[in-house]
């Protein structure tokens, strides 16, 4: 199945043909790479729950968008990853309507019932002091088949794999903060495999409601510097202070490069290495020694058959928290040495789009080799004596990009890092 | 492409009928089901078995940050690791790859009944949502609910650090968690995977979440697959193998309990005869084997054309049923047929090969053959 090219270990090359991509910014690539590169902010006040007695009442939230009801983080994060997968595969002109000729891999945040459905069978259940017995009464009455259907965790994939056909078993994976990034690896390891021509990798979160926000919250993950609200995502800078969450998805269609070549496909880039390990260490904390950041990037630019100085530009995981940010600079250092080259986030400017973070981001790592841009990281006004690395500040900076890191790193040690290149490597 | 061996190292289980795989297999020849009709009644569970959590997961604190999903899961991990005679072994944990099938975690059943009395009252409903889940919620309980965090748990307390990734999805999670795995390990991209899931059903959330599917069925002294379609006793699992690449077996000298064919994954649309239909063509390609295990769940028309393939398939073969034993623990049911094949045919006490069949309940068909390694 797979074509003749090889990359320096053996195995068929990965090319994308096909990238789609929704945030606060925009719908669209176009869309979203005018702001980022123009350093706007896609973070603002919170209006779709009250925000009474919260700490933190900003957000990345995609509110244009028309979500059928009931509006839940299922129904928003299908519609973001319909649009995304839907720009993508237009622009990939890959297999006709609903007939994806590959495989699909997403990222989907963790589902469960919400509170207006919860508090409906409940209701339907019984009338006094409230209970999972009365929700479980409600629940039997039969009427609520809906949410069934609704709250599986293999819900939004099976939307997808039927709106495009995908083909085989579509995979709902979960890796925190690097499930975008994930995703991707899969459908690179599939398609280095052989078993695939061609793979629909997305990550989307639509998951910005009330409860979401309170647990990060009570973690104390996230910004609490509420005013202005496009100022709160500070990633590299002295006085960050935590997380912005955002909303979007990403999509990248994964072709086996001759069998995109063969097409006549135009090469959006290439897909030329995934790095991941995981972390013992701590539930939310990365080892202090930095050893599973540094080893899951160098273990994506050995997977990539690159030298660290053949890398033109890192797409920061950049979180904006104190530990993120401090880890990560360390580690880039520890890899790259001396001369790291210029590093940005994107989520100075869109949040962090949690479960579709490293697809949103790979999509970006890859318009920065297509424009020979570099989108800033907005927001750094005190710099941190501690990171003294090449920080993409404010303004967007013009370079050769052919090859770009794009690092994603998740609760539960998970780690994992892209290396994207124009050509073959 | 290189194409080897796979092969089961190592099993950790538990479930209602036992710890290990030893009480698994002695209930292939006799067995009463371990179900609990009281505790939420009016529906059934098969409950865990208890387990000396300190065997596996010597920290309090560790155990103290996971719910029981979490903590079985990563106490069968340990068993699984300590089966294959890696437990410990830093070199090996730190390129062994870990792949979970599992849903997420549980919630604070008395905040969330609380919560519910009082929204029905509220002035401002959401802004009442607001103040009781800032107040009410244990900060740390996220970690315990979020579906990675199993993975995580298992990264911490057994130091399996080479890479780990969490699949959702109900059944058809458990399918491809061992699809992907062998996957690497056929293709030589690895050589050494954990793999598995977890399921704790002894919880009135997941009851919810197949109830509202009508899915659930009450009444547990009627067999799978006399129920008419009519639903599964959920039924706590967590199952975990080790899976290893043959030469990197050989060289390390470990037990071989039994060889893992190539997994084979569909999703069919589910119209009249699709299950039928693919599941057929699976095991027709799998070729004739004396013994099937057989994960079907109980509901829907599933589940009768489940029954159809296999008797049409291997009319001869002997058809062992996992949702009699255990009841049917969603994402880990899988990983629980293929331990079961495997563990059964190395003790002779299953005549091999032997299909295990993962038709999930509402979506994703897939087969495996086990064999004697």
């Amino acid at each position: 199945m797979a074509g003749t090219t090889r990359d320096k270990h053996g195995r068929p090359v990965v090319a994308v043909t096909g990238m789609g991509v929704v945030t606060s910014l925009g719908v669209g690539k176009d869309d979203n790479w005018a702001a980022l590169t123009a350093g706007k902010s896609g973070i603002h006040r919170i209006t779709r729950f009250p925000t009474e007695g919260l700490r933190t009442t900003i957000a990345g939230t995609v509110d244009t968008l028309k979500i059928p009801e009931p509006f839940c983080a299922p129904n928003l994060s299908h519609e973001l990853a319909r649009l995304a997968a839907g720009e993508a595969v237009a622009q990939s002109a890959l297999g006709g309507k609903q007939d994806f000729p590959g495989q699909l891999f997403m990222a989907v945040p963790p589902v469960e019932v919400e509170w207006p459905q919860r508090a409906a069978m409940a209701n339907a259940g019984g009338n006094g002091d409230l209970t999972y017995t009365d929700v479980l009464k409600g629940a039997a009455t039969g009427k609520f088949h809906d949410f069934h259907d609704l709250f599986l965790f293999g819900a939004v994939a099976d939307r997808i794999a039927d709106e495009f056909g995908t083909r085989g078993s579509p995979i709902s994976l979960s890796t925190a903060c690097s499930s975008g990034a994930t995703a991707i690896q899969l459908g690179v390891e599939a398609i280095r495999r052989g078993e695939t021509p061609a793979a629909l990798c997305i990550g989307t979160d639509g998951s910005v409601h009330a409860e979401a926000l309170i647990r990060f919250s009570l973690l104390s993950a996230l910004s609490t510097q509420n005013d202005p609200p496009e100022g709160a995502a500070k990633p590299f800078s002295k006085n960050r202070d935590g997380f912005v969450m955002g909303e979007g998805a990403g999509a990248l269609v994964l072709e086996d490069y001759d069998h995109a070549v063969a097409r006549g496909a135009k090469i959006l880039g290439v897909l030329a290495g995934c790095g991941e390990m995981g972390d013992g260490f701590h539930r939310t904390r990365s080892s202090p020694d930095g050893k599973p950041v540094i080893g899951a990037i160098r273990a994506a630019l050995d997977d990539a058959g690159l030298r660290p100085d053949q890398i033109d530009t890192i797409n920061a995981h950049g979180t904006s928290t104190p530990e993120n940010d401090k880890m990560e600079a360390m580690g880039c250092q520890a890899v790259f040495g001396e001369t790291v080259p210029p590093i940005t986030s994107n989520k100075s400017m869109i949040g962090h789009t949690l479960t579709a973070a490293g697809a949103v981001e790979a999509v970006f790592s890859l318009l920065s080799i297509q424009h020979g841009r570099i989108p800033p990281t907005i927001n750094y006004n005190v710099p941190d004596p501690t990171i003294m690395i090449d920080i993409v500040a404010n303004t967007p900076r013009d370079a050769k990009v052919t090859s770009v890191i794009s690092n994603s790193f998740g609760f539960g040690g998970q780690n994992t890092c892209l290396v994207m290149t124009a050509e073959p490597v | 492409m290189s194409s080897r061996d796979v092969i089961i190292t190592g099993i950790g289980i538990v479930t209602s009928l036992g710890e290990g795989i030893e009480p698994h297999v002695q209930a292939l020849s006799s067995f009463t089901p371990n179900v609990d009709c009281e505790k939420f009644a009016p529906y059934a569970v098969h409950p865990a078995v208890a387990v000396e959590l300190d065997r596996h997961i010597p920290k309090k604190s560790d155990q103290r940050q996971m719910e029981p999903w979490q903590r079985y899961g990563t106490y069968a991990a340990g068993a699984a690791l300590e089966d294959a005679g890696i437990k410990g072994n830093a070199e090996l944990l730190a390129k062994m790859h870990l792949i979970v099938a599992c849903g997420g975690g549980e919630r604070d059943y008395a905040v969330d009944g609380q919560i519910l009395t009082g929204l029905r009252d509220a002035a401002e409903p959401d802004v009442y949502l607001n103040e009781r889940l800032m107040s009410d919620i244990r900060p740390t309980l996220f970690l315990a609910q979020l579906s990675n965090l199993l993975a995580g748990n298992i990264s911490i307390v057994h130091g399996v650090i080479g890479g780990s990734r969490t699949f959702m999805g109900e059944e058809q999670a458990g399918v491809d968690a061992v699809r992907i795995a062998e996957a690497r390990i056929r293709s030589g991209q690895n050589d050494l995977f954990l793999v598995g899931g977890a399921t704790n059903a002894e919880r009135a959330d997941l009851l919810l979440t197949y109830e509202m599917g009508g899915a659930v069925w009450r009444d547990p002294s009627v067999p799978v697959l006399k129920r008419g379609g009519g639903g599964f006793v959920p039924g706590s699992a967590s199952v975990f193998l080790v899976l290893e690449a043959r030469e990197h077996a050989q060289a390390r000298g470990a037990r071989m309990i039994a060889k893992l064919g190539p997994v084979a994954a569909e999703r069919s649309r589910r119209k009249e005869g699709d299950v039928t239909r693919i599941l057929g063509d699976l095991m027709m390609a799998a070729g004739p084997v004396p013994t099937v295990v057989s994960g079907n769940t109980g509901f829907s028309s599933a589940s009768t054309e489940e029954a159809e393939a296999i008797a049409r398939s291997a009319p001869d073969a002997k058809v062992i049923l996992s949702g009699d034993m255990i009841g049917h623990s969603i994402e880990a049911q899988f990983a629980f047929g293929v331990a079961l094949a495997a563990g059964g045919i190395h003790a002779g006490a299953t005549a091999g090969p032997a299909l295990v069949t993962g038709v999930g309940y509402h979506r994703g068909e897939g087969l495996v053959k086990v064999e004697a390694a």
